[in-house]
């Protein structure tokens, strides 16, 4: 995957800096626009996340995935806007919705798929699975099944970049189920106590499984959960990409500089069921087309690039069929790389 | 090519479902997201969405039609620019579909119990060398050192002394273990040789500061993470166990988790059940931890520091009412003490008593009241639990014909337990009676002085015990 975009921290807080502080429930966004290259890449990179996930859904239908599978479809723009806020050495952490995270660090989807299908070729050697994958080399911290348990893990890795010294800053990703566990507001006491570079990226996407907000939470407004810890939070519109990547580099620039962390509450939404065996009765069908119609993330940038970028439509088939390609080699990979040998058992119990 | 709409699973045991209606009809254009049909179970409705982009070219199973096998063609896409005549005249089996041998590959898989390249017997645990190998722990001080008569207590502060002087990446967090110079003095003066940043007073904040700490380690630094008693773990065994335990074998050996808790555990002094539990058996159940619990000064120093050094989760459990007891230890620059390796602490040849941690204490007293009565006991000192040293407990069993496990925590799927089973899975034809154990009694820890006293084991029972297995 080209990383160009992605590694624009600099850029990114530039115009950060020439933003204006803002509510952003608002649709009409006013986060400075991004350049041509970055929608380009913007585009590309969430829509290998969108076709990764359709393939995966299929694959699952398929019985070629097993177990428990968590799409991210819908989301993309906030992981995808959160890395181009941040730059080469700041880690990732995140529950287990964790496919759309594990491509937008860079993590090359041949092996994501294969440790989907439990094969040899998989990240984790098809012995983590969907929610337990995990690249040193591209800071990706996993991958967690508890709910809240890669709160205070990010909170931890936080706290080690402070203690060696270094200015990278963890993005520590949960949902809105997850914001109710007890174990991230501990993170948060120590982390604004000991001022640790986090940015904790709440995916506000409406439903814990199938337990709306509304039903689970007495504050709603999540981006004022760390309100009584002093922690700053905003709400984003995580459906665009401009306004998450604007408030990203805010929050990074943040942490970055040793004033603790910070909260971002995306306002996001899932196409998809919890996982994939969620027929999703708890909400309209009304509701799930509207915002697919009205608020795609992906389809905001692609107006964007045919209308104001003048960027003729084949230009964008080509990225279209080129992320086809790679979403049907890994697929083909993750079909026909063989299981892990049965040794393997015995393996990566301890060192 | 054309493609294959495959009826989906929802679920890994769903077999078949209804085909309920499609929403799109031959000759419609498609897109990836597009819903094409609804298919229900006995137990949901779902939508089946298109993957692909192109053509619907044909249905190949119709609405309502209920038993549709997983994985039946249900539709066939023509891609933009292919005939749609011609593809929808391909059929099921023509159109190779991408991925159409993965389909029969599962075809082979779900028929046949376990088609996978493991075959069905699953492959034997590393092999486990027989009682040849007992460990001969008076190789560890060389002869001739000097011993100094230590406390546990300084002999554990000053294996963390000694380890964060060696290693920067090494720190101490937890309630109380800076300026109050720890709840029970085990961090005495740590906070004045390494300051504020490596010796770290956390809020009461179990649970996040474990995780905290994992983090911290699977980022490559050394966390000791203490904890004031084991009973307070209680609120964090689920980043022990589920986060620094597993993320090694879940992530195929790319991320270590090098941390160590540790703390006092077990029964104190009247301070009741929910002081008074002993973990050693829960954690020692968990694969993906070591579970250290030493009864000497000499022990609980080398095996710190090698706990501090292991790339593992390390589980250090202490125990109040030793901190304070004197033993002498080598005075060495460097004394380490091998994780999972037992140590003989008594020699005899009538019956092994096998031991660790405070059950030591009851394993000598009664070595001692048996020696009067002409019974020489043999005591093991397990020193590690997990894993557990049986190569050394057998070959005294095999000598001795007998044996009695001692441990203070509960006797239901207790240490004792696991090392009767394993005596007598590895020595029972060396037996000459069934192992006997001592352990604490199956009841929550009882504040009354007698009661306590009742509740856990004493020196008699395993004079008993032994003297039972030896039929004296």
């Amino acid at each position: 995957m080209a990383t160009a975009a992605r590694k624009s921290g600099s850029a990114a807080s530039k115009s950060a800096k020439g933003g204006t502080r803002r509510t952003t429930r608002n649709t009409q966004s006013n986060a400075p626009a991004l350049s041509k290259d970055e929608e380009l890449q913007a585009y590309r990179d969430m829509l290998l996340i969108r076709r990764f996930e359709e393939k995966s859904g299929q694959m699952y239908g398929m019985g070629l995935i097993g177990g428990f599978c968590h799409l991210y479809i819908g989301q993309e723009a906030v992981v995808v806007g959160m890395q181009m806020a941040s730059k080469d050495g700041d880690q990732v952490i995140t529950g287990y919705r964790d496919h759309g995270h594990m491509l937008a660090t860079g993590m090359d989807p041949k092996g994501v798929l294969a440790e989907l299908t439990g094969r040899k070729g998989g990240y984790s050697k098809g012995k983590g699975g969907s929610m337990h994958m995990f690249s040193k080399e591209k800071h990706f911290y996993g991958g967690h099944g508890i709910v809240g348990a890669q709160v205070p893990l990010g909170t931890g890795i936080a706290f080690a970049s402070k203690y060696r010294g270094e200015d990278s800053v963890c993005l520590t990703y949960f949902g809105d189920g997850a914001a109710n566990q007890g174990q991230v507001y501990e993170s948060f006491n120590m982390a604004a106590l000991w001022k640790l570079p986090v940015v904790y990226v709440i995916e506000n996407n409406r439903y814990a499984m199938g337990t709306s907000v509304s039903r689970a939470a007495a504050q709603t407004d999540f981006s004022k959960r760390g309100l009584s810890f002093n922690i700053p939070g905003e709400q984003v519109d995580g459906m665009d990409i401009r306004a998450v990547r604007e408030a990203g580099a805010r929050a990074i620039e943040h942490a970055r500089s040793g004033e603790g962390p910070f909260i971002l509450e995306m306002l996001t939404y899932r196409y998809r069921g919890h996982s994939m065996s969620d027929p999703a009765k708890y909400r309209t069908k009304d509701e799930v087309t509207r915002m697919r119609e009205e608020q795609d993330p992906i389809e905001q940038v692609r107006r964007r690039l045919l209308g104001e970028w003048e960027v003729p439509e084949k230009d964008l088939k080509e990225v279209d069929s080129e992320i086809r390609k790679i979403v049907n080699e890994a697929a083909d990979f993750a079909t026909n790389d063989p299981e892990p040998d049965p040794s393997e058992l015995w393996t990566d119990i301890l060192h | 090519m054309p493609i294959d709409v495959l009826m989906p699973a929802l679920s890994p045991t769903m077999e078949q479902g209804k085909l309920a209606k499609w929403l799109k009809k031959e000759g419609d254009s498609v897109k990836p997201g597009d819903v094409l049909a609804e298919i229900e179970t006995d137990k949901a409705t779902m939508e089946v969405e298109a993957v692909d982009e192109g053509t619907l070219a044909k249905i190949l199973i119709g609405d309502d039609t209920d038993n549709v096998a997983v994985n039946t063609p249900i539709a066939i896409i023509a891609e933009e620019g292919e005939d749609v005549a011609e593809a929808a005249k391909g059929g099921p089996k023509a159109a190779a579909p991408e991925g159409g041998s993965a389909q029969e590959e599962l075809a082979g898989e779900s028929s046949s119990e376990s088609a996978s390249s493991g075959g069905s017997a699953p492959p034997a645990a590393p092999a486990v060398a027989r009682s040849t190998n007992a460990y001969d722990a008076s190789d560890e001080v060389p002869e001739g050192t000097e011993m100094v008569d230590t406390t546990i207590r300084e002999a554990l502060r000053d294996a963390m002394a000694e380890e964060m002087r060696r290693d920067e990446k090494v720190f101490v967090m937890g309630e109380e273990v800076a300026e109050y110079q720890g709840a029970y003095k085990v961090t005495q003066n740590l906070l004045q040789e390494f300051g504020a940043r490596r010796v770290v007073d956390t809020p009461i904040t179990e649970h996040g500061f474990a995780g905290l700490g994992v983090g911290a380690a699977f980022s490559g630094l050394r966390p000791v993470v203490e904890f004031m008693t084991f009973n307070f773990a209680m609120q964090a065994i689920d980043q022990i166990i589920n986060s620094a335990a597993k993320t090694l074998y879940m992530s195929g050996g790319q991320l270590g988790c090098p941390i160590v808790f540790r703390g006092p555990n077990g029964a104190a002094s009247r301070v009741a059940a929910q002081h008074s539990h002993d973990y050693a058996a829960w954690y020692s159940n968990v694969p993906g931890l070591s579970v250290v619990m030493p009864y000497t000064a000499a022990d609980a120093k080398g095996l710190l520091k090698s706990a501090i050094r292991d790339p593992n989760p390390v589980i250090f459990l202490e125990n109040e009412v030793l901190y304070g007891q004197s033993f002498p230890v080598p005075k060495l620059d460097d004394f380490t003490v091998p994780i999972g390796k037992a140590r003989v602490h008594r020699k005899g040849d009538d019956v092994t008593i096998v031991s660790f941690g405070i059950g030591m204490t009851y394993a000598i007293k009664a070595a001692e009241e048996l020696a009067k009565e002409g019974i020489e006991a043999e005591i093991i000192d397990l020193r590690t639990i997990r894993p557990m040293d049986s190569d050394t407990v057998i070959a005294s069993v095999m000598k001795t014909g007998r044996c009695v496990a001692v441990e203070e925590g509960f006797p239901q799927s207790g240490v004792t337990a696991e090392i009767a089973t394993r005596v007598m899975e590895q020595a029972f034809d060396y037996l000459d009676a069934p192992v006997a154990r001592v352990t604490g009694k199956d009841v929550p820890m009882p504040y009354a002085a007698n009661l306590e006293k009742l509740a856990l084991p004493s020196v008699a029972e395993v004079v008993q015990a032994a003297k039972a297995v030896c039929y004296k």
